[in-house]
């Protein structure tokens, strides 16, 4: 077994700890926040997706780079964007309260 | 490979475990999203001196993050709160065909006879993660209502899915040990799809927070192994930290519904002819209705209230009428209260959501524990738009898809006013025996409209 993948392993075994360790003690409320939270995070994909569309050349390359940054990108944007809209709702009382009703000046219901 | 990038990526993963440990309490959840945005931008921006771009990567990479970045905050912010989980599906399984997509690129460039090292984890991403996409789309699917939500079963469906899994098992044999050609991933690729949307198909819509959650953790784990394939440690541990984390949420999410996970994945097989059995034999009850008016004086003259929000409340935006009626009764002397049901809603924390944004007072809301043990001194339980959450079949009926599902005890309330659309029964697609109880009276329409009505009769009473 190669050194790097055996660094690899071990990054891999102590997330897993970590990652379970981490959230252990969540509230019911939050559990669809988290969720949401979570699923930002997988969006590092872009990361992947980046990596092999930078050196892409053939068509089949180029097509597969340029839908898996799509792709990607959209999870990223989308799942940051949504949690923080979710967790808005949870912010301090009262600046809440100033927030909601200036929306509802500005903006017609629904 | 460059230590600073190596450093920024540890940055990026110290980012992550803050991030998530913020998410999971109340108090900093919003700032540890943003910490978690934070990690993001530095892995990617640490990403881009370590490649050699062509002219056409850097054009597609331009290209795809446009169309990425508008489609992501455009859909986000757009959506209504109620439409909220479906989108969480929709990022969830795009993240997992980007994963898929990934690894089918690198294994094209290891070409016929890749290292085991190599090609295991990419066969498992593009399983994993083409299970997740379409999973997700079909959940997506469910919750926006362009297909029933309730469970999809035929006769021999274990049998086609575990025909699936063995074929699947085939081809990563297939292009681990013979030949590592597109024909074979390709295959493996549309198989691991439809088995996707076979998983997902026989589980009810109201199940779908927990499906969500898991293939969440899911796209993690593809997104861990297409790190392995790329020997890329800031995918290895973001993806393990959510596949991790993710698979404890999903226990914790089902736990919350009082079921084992096992139940809400394959708990469609055999429980649908039972369901139908029950509803048997129950036609020609009556229900009482009543009229607004009826409904007002009980409440005005009523000294404790509990008010129990569903699904129904959330889709006619009824949450701001619904605090207006608390208002009034509260200047009356009357208690109110709020009842959250753990899954009241579509997905935990959305009736929380919804009663926040209308400046319902936190202390209000009371979960399901604290507040079941009061409803027996309630004079009214006043449901609005729920109705599995409220349904006693869940504790005396064995055969209902519901059994064994915690309940809030509305039906322990002196009277209970049931705010509904229609007879319909709810999400989960079974009657409720709470309509037909004696100490109950039927108040139909849309909830904000009933609603509305309600505070004027509470006022002229």
């Amino acid at each position: 077994m190669s050194n790097e993948l055996l660094n690899e392993l071990t990054f891999f075994v102590l997330s897993i700890f970590v990652g379970i360790e981490v959230i252990s003690k969540v509230p019911t409320i939050l559990h669809t926040p988290l969720m949401s939270g979570t699923n930002a995070i997988h969006g590092i994909i872009l990361v992947g997706a980046i990596v092999i569309a930078a050196g892409a050349s053939s068509p089949v390359n180029i097509i597969l780079g340029l839908v898996a940054v799509t792709l990607a990108t959209t999870n990223v944007v989308g799942g940051f964007v949504v949690t923080d809209r979710m967790l808005e709702m949870f912010k301090g009382r009262n600046q809440a309260q100033k927030q909601s009703t200036a929306a509802k000046e500005s903006t017609p219901a629904k | 490979m460059n230590i600073l990038i190596e450093l920024a990526y540890l940055v990026a993963a110290v980012c992550f475990i803050l991030g998530l440990k913020q998410l999971s309490s109340p108090k900093g959840a919003r700032n540890g999203n943003r910490i978690a945005a934070v990690g993001m931008v530095i892995a990617l921006v640490a990403t881009l001196p370590l490649l050699h771009f062509t002219p056409a990567g850097v054009i597609i990479i331009a290209i795809g993050v446009v169309i990425g970045a508008s489609i992501g905050s455009v859909g986000a912010r757009m959506v209504k709160m109620t439409a909220i989980p479906q989108m969480v599906a929709l990022f969830n399984g795009v993240g997992g065909g980007a994963a898929a997509l990934v690894a089918v690129a690198e294994l094209l460039s290891f070409g016929q006879h890749p290292a085991l090292a190599a090609a295991l984890p990419s066969v498992f991403s593009i399983v994993i993660g083409s299970v997740s996409f379409a999973g997700s789309m079909v959940a997506f699917a469910k919750l926006q209502e362009l297909m029933t939500g309730r469970p999809i079963t035929y006769p021999g469906q274990q049998i086609v899915n575990g025909i699936l899994a063995a074929a699947i098992l085939g081809f990563v044999i297939a292009v681990l040990a013979v030949a590592s050609i597109p024909f074979s991933f390709i295959s493996l690729m549309v198989l691991a799809l439809v088995l996707g949307v076979a998983f997902v198909l026989p589980i009810g819509g109201a199940d779908m927070p927990v499906v969500i959650s898991l293939l969440n953790a899911f796209t993690g784990l593809a997104v861990a192994a297409s790190g392995f394939t790329l020997n890329n440690f800031a995918l290895i541990v973001a993806g393990t930290l959510v596949g991790a984390s993710g698979s404890l949420l999903t226990k914790l999410m089902s736990d919350a519904m009082g079921r084992s996970l096992a139940n809400v994945l394959f708990g469609a097989f055999g429980q649908t002819q039972a369901g139908t059995a029950a509803v048997a034999g129950k036609e020609g009850r009556s229900v009482r209705t009543g009229s607004a008016e009826d409904i007002g004086t009980l409440l005005a003259y009523s000294q404790r209230v509990i008010i129990v929000p569903g699904y129904g409340l959330a889709v006619a935006q009824a949450q701001h009428a619904a605090r207006e009626l608390a208002e009034v009764l509260e200047k009356r002397g009357v208690e109110v209260t709020y009842a959250i049901h753990p899954v009241a809603g579509r997905m935990p924390g959305h009736m929380n959501v919804l009663l926040a944004e209308a400046n319902v007072p936190y202390e209000q809301l009371k979960e399901m524990d604290e507040v079941n043990d009061e409803f027996k001194n309630a004079d009214v339980a006043l449901i609005v738009g729920a109705n599995d959450v409220v349904n006693p079949s869940a504790r005396n009926a064995p055969g209902s898809p519901i059994y064994g599902m915690p309940i809030l005890n509305a039906d322990q309330a002196k009277n209970i006013v049931f705010m509904k659309r229609s007879m319909r029964p709810g999400f989960a697609g079974i009657d409720n025996d709470l309509m037909f109880d004696p100490k109950t009276l039927m108040f139909f329409g849309d909830a904000k409209d009933s609603l509305t009505k309600l505070v004027a009769a509470v006022k002229a009473a």
